[in-house]
Parts: C-alpha cells; structure tokens; sequence
C-alpha cells in the first residue's frame, strides 16, 4: 500500500499544462454556446462580448422558422435512425458473438472468417457498392435506406465474441441442467449477464448513427429524408447564413448527445478500450 | 448415438438462428455489394445501377489519367503524412499527462474525450465560422492580432497552403481523445512492479519511458497507429463541409480528399461505373498501405 503513494512530489507542471489543454479543448463549446446566443449584430462584430448581451433566444426559433432546411423533421429522422440502429445493431452483434464464441458447431470457423473479412473492407469505401445494392432495392429517399446496412456490424460481433470468450461457463452450465437449451439459455441467462457490454456497445452505436453524415447524405437526397447532420450541413453551405442560427443548430444537434455522453462515460469508455485493442 | 445426433442439430439450429441475421446481412449489404459493383466497374454504368455496356478497364483507364484523382491521392498522402504521427504523439501525450495526474483526472479525461461526441459536421461548421472564418474577430485572427498578425483567410488561402491548419487542428479535437483513452488503458495495464525495480536501479524517468512504458505499449501503438491511418485515408465529412458551397459544391476546394472526389463522379454525375472503379482503387491503395505499415511497425522491431 505504502509502494502505491511512492510518487514524485506534487507534478506542479502536469497539473498546470493539462489545465491549458483543458481550457482549449473546452473553447469551442463555450463559442458554440456564446454564438447562439447572441444577436446576428454581435455574430460578427468587432466589439466582442464575452457573454452575449443581451442574450438572444430568437435564435432557434430562426432556426426551425427557416424553411429551406426542415431541421425539425430533420431531427426527428436522426433520433429515429439511432434509436432503431443502435439496439437492434448491437443485439445482432451479441447473438452472433454469443454463437462465435460458445456454440460449437462444424463449420463455425468458417462463419466467423466470413464476417471476419468485411471488417478489413474500409467501410466509407463501400459507400458506392452499398448504395449499388440499397439503391437497386428502392432504399433512395427512405429512412430504411439509410438504417439497413447499419444494422450488420462485424466489428460489434467480434467485440462480443471476446467478451463471450470470458464469460463464466458455470452460468451456462446451470441454465443447461435446468433443461434449457442453447437459445434458452441465451435468452434467460447470458443476455441478461451481459448488461454493462449491451450498454457500452449500445452508447458507441448511438453516438456513431446520430453523427453518421456520409451515408445519409449519399442514400438521402430528398429534404424529407434528411437527418440533423445533412441539414446543418446544408445550412452551412447555404448562400446566405443567420449566424446565431446555424449555432443554434450545432447546440441543438449536439446537446443530446453529451447529455447522453457525460451520464454513460463509463460504458463508453469501456466500449473504446475494447474495440481499440481487438487485436 | 441417436441422442447426441439430435442435440447436433439442436445446436447447429441454435447458431444458424443466432448468426443468421447477420450473415445473410453482411452476405447482402457487403459481398454482394462488393460483387455488383465490381461487375459494374467494368461497365458503362451511367444514370443506371444496372450492368450496361461492357467497357473492360476503360473506368480504371479513364480514373488513373485523370489529374483530378490523382490529386486527391497526393492530397490525402500529404494530410496523413501530417495527421498520423501528431495524432499518434499528442494522444500518447495527453495519456502520460493524466497517468500523472491523481486529483481530477476524471475531470481532464472527460474534457479531452467529449470532442469524440461531436460530429465532423459540427465541428466543421465552428472551425469554417468561429475560428477559422477569415474575418479579424474570428478565433485565429484575433489571436493573431495580438501578436501583431494580419487577418489570413484561413480557408482559401493556398500559398502558403494555410487550409491545412484548420483541417488538422479540427480532426485532432476530434479524435486525440479516443486514441488517448486506448493509450491510458495501455498504460494502466502497466505492471508497477517495472518501474520500481527501474527505480531500484537509478533509471531516470526518461529512461523510465524509453526502456519500460513504450516496449509496453507496443500492442497498442499498433494499434491505434493502425486505427488513425485508416481513419485518415477515409476522410470525407470535414473536407465536405469546410470547403463546399451550395453555388459552386466541391469545385472550388482547395482540396479535395479521393472520398469527396468518389462522392462527386458517383453520386454527382451519377458514373457509377467509375464510382465503382474509384472505390475498388482506393481499396487497394488503402490495403497495401496498411499492410506495409503492419510490416514495418509490427515486425521492424524484435522483442
């Protein structure tokens, strides 16, 4: 115990730097905050305010008043994309990681290097091939479109896959004499041990879905299929931009997501850990 | 003999239920995707996602000649020259610094992490019009009006290429965070009892770093080493979103990143052949890169 406190003294200088790294990391929240809230005068001039003076919240009413860019219903298609994507993308992976790793069957090495080799395809690559398939489907312009291939992620399989790997056999072993079978013991026994990893994977996908700009912009061309990401990015590169406005947008688009970021940091860190060294 | 035939093929009926969604998934939206757009590479596929005429290599032929692509290769090489080993040494950084750190450290975690939850677009849109806009009360000009600095449009400015500041600096924000995190997690896994047996020996903390953290780190060097090439060479959202305009769209960019240029012959003139042969191209290059840089990092070294 006494070995764990055997650090150098007080590391002054660290404390000092990660304070400064801090602060910068931290300043382009505060713009976004400080710029959406004050008027379109002040967005651009000279006389800087610290805080806005007066603060002006007409600003997100500009921004939902402005017809060219449905950010309402815009909003309402990425929180419906995300919430469908994440937890059905995430029990897929689970049950397929669940088989991979503690159903032993013959031909499962053979299952496994099949979704195996997707992951070493670079995903945004296969944007064009994807939308080959999805467009010939009739996927252009719907919200299915845009969340079907999401759903099918190798990397969420193969992270369960380990976690499964070390699971504790005895858990099983008891559901199995109980007379349950695989599925059973799946259903009653393993997903419901699985919490913490459901909820970490879970987080990731969420945040990548609500985030994801590439695909929805190629799949989703019509204004009525867009997501947040393509109207604010729309709005961005409009002609003419209401400043305050447009950062009104960026608040908006990313206040749900650091809510849900700052209350699930554990899981979503252990998410990261865990898909970072895969290897 | 009987019975445990039957419980066989209970069991292969359990996995063909518990993976099948995903294979039929990945089979569809990955393999024959891949397959179809493949055939398509070697088509005359414009306007149309059916197999047109049979063209042979024309797509590639026609890719590799033009300037345009080739740029954007040049362009990409040039920003992962630049963005792997600073996102590599400021991740591993920032990770040393708060493995130092006790007091707090949750609260420097969270400030450095919380940019991962921003989208490329966001970001974009407050580099393009707070910090980088060009105007004397944006960020960087009004820093560098302090020193005594001229207001620089950050964004068109091509010589110097001063773009290249904006574009690095917003996907370091964004992503040192998650590289960091990997790299505390390394670094925690750490066993103590090396550094007090270095300590025993009179290693400097120098030394300490060279001999014992960074052989320890190796796997996850790897790693992220490999995580931050990949996610270089698929740049897209910030280059998209610092550059276009609704009137011009990406011509007028300073720069533009092969994915934008495969964004603009598919889906903008609607040549999904050589849409098709773009992404089979840069799949290759993506390929080979990353499997020289796993020679290279992973077998250049003996334990």
């Amino acid at each position: 115990m006494a070995l764990l406190t055997t650090r150098r003294p007080r590391n002054v200088g660290g404390y000092a730097l990660a304070t400064v790294l801090a602060v910068i990391f931290l300043l382009p929240f505060y713009l976004m905050v400080r710029n959406a809230l004050v008027t379109p005068d002040q967005a651009s001039s000279a006389d800087w305010h610290w805080l806005p003076d007066p603060v002006s919240w007409v600003n997100f009413g500009d921004l939902f008043a402005d017809e060219s860019v449905p950010m309402a219903s815009s909003l309402g298609n990425s929180f419906l994309i995300a919430i469908v994507t994440a937890p059905i993308a995430t029990l897929l992976g689970s049950m397929a990681g669940y088989a991979l790793a503690r159903i032993e069957v013959p031909g499962r090495r053979a299952v496994f290097t099949f979704i195996l080799v997707t992951l070493m395809i670079p995903q945004s690559v296969t944007f064009v091939p994807t939308f080959v398939v999805v467009g010939a489907m009739g996927g252009v312009n719907t919200q299915w479109g845009i969340i079907a291939p999401n759903l099918f992620n190798a990397f969420a399989v193969i992270l369960f896959r380990n976690f499964y790997l070390r699971f504790p056999a005895e858990i099983e072993e008891a559901g199995r004499l109980d007379g349950l079978g695989y599925l059973g013991v799946y259903v009653r026994l393993v997903l419901p041990n699985s919490g913490a990893m459901l909820a970490s994977l879970g987080s990731l996908l969420f945040i990548e879905s609500w985030n994801a700009f590439l695909w929805p912009l190629v799949i989703g061309q019509d204004p009525a299929s867009w997501t947040a990401q393509i109207a604010l990015s729309t709005f961005l590169t409009a002609q003419t931009v209401n400043l305050p406005a447009l950062f009104a947008g960026a608040l908006v688009t990313i206040a749900p997501l650091v809510a849900m970021f700052l209350v699930a940091q554990r899981f979503i860190v252990r998410g990261i850990t865990a898909s970072g060294l895969k290897e | 003999m009987t019975s445990k035939k039957r419980r066989d093929w209970r069991a292969i009926g359990a996995f063909a239920v518990l993976t099948g969604p995903t294979v039929l998934g990945l089979g569809l939206f990955k393999y024959v995707a891949i397959g179809w757009s493949f055939l398509l590479s070697f088509n005359d596929a414009r306007g149309t996602l059916d197999l047109g005429k049979w063209v042979g290599i024309d797509n590639y032929t026609t890719l590799l000649a033009d300037e345009a692509f080739l740029s954007s290769l040049g362009s990409i090489g040039l920003f992962t020259l630049f963005i792997v080993p600073v996102t590599f040494a400021m991740s591993l950084g920032l990770a040393v610094l708060l493995n130092g750190i006790t007091k707090g450290r949750a609260f420097f975690r969270t400030a450095f992490l919380i940019p991962a939850a921003v989208s490329y677009v966001v970001a974009a849109l407050m580099w393009r019009m707070a910090l980088f806009n060009g105007l004397p009360t944006g960020v960087a000009n009004a820093l560098g009006g302090l020193f005594g600095m001229e207001p620089v449009a950050w964004l068109s400015e091509t010589s110097p290429p001063l773009y290249w500041i904006a574009v690095v600096t917003l996907r370091l924000w964004l992503q040192v965070g998650l590289y960091m995190i990997l790299f505390l997690a390394g670094l925690q896994a750490i066993p103590r009892s090396l550094y007090e047996a270095g300590e025993l020996d009179g290693t400097s903390r120098r030394q300490a770093f060279r001999h014992i953290t960074l052989p320890q780190l190796r796997n996850t060097s790897v790693a992220v080493l490999l995580l931050i090439l990949i996610a270089a060479f698929q740049a897209f959202d910030e280059f998209y979103n610092l550059f276009s305009s609704v009137q011009t769209g990406n011509a007028t960019a300073p720069v533009r990143p092969p994915l934008v240029f495969l964004y603009d012959s598919a889906l903008g003139d609607q040549n999904y052949g050589l849409g098709s042969a773009g992404a089979f191209v840069l799949t290759l290059i993506i390929i080979v890169v990353t499997l020289l840089q796993g020679r290279i990092v992973g077998f250049g070294k003996k334990d």
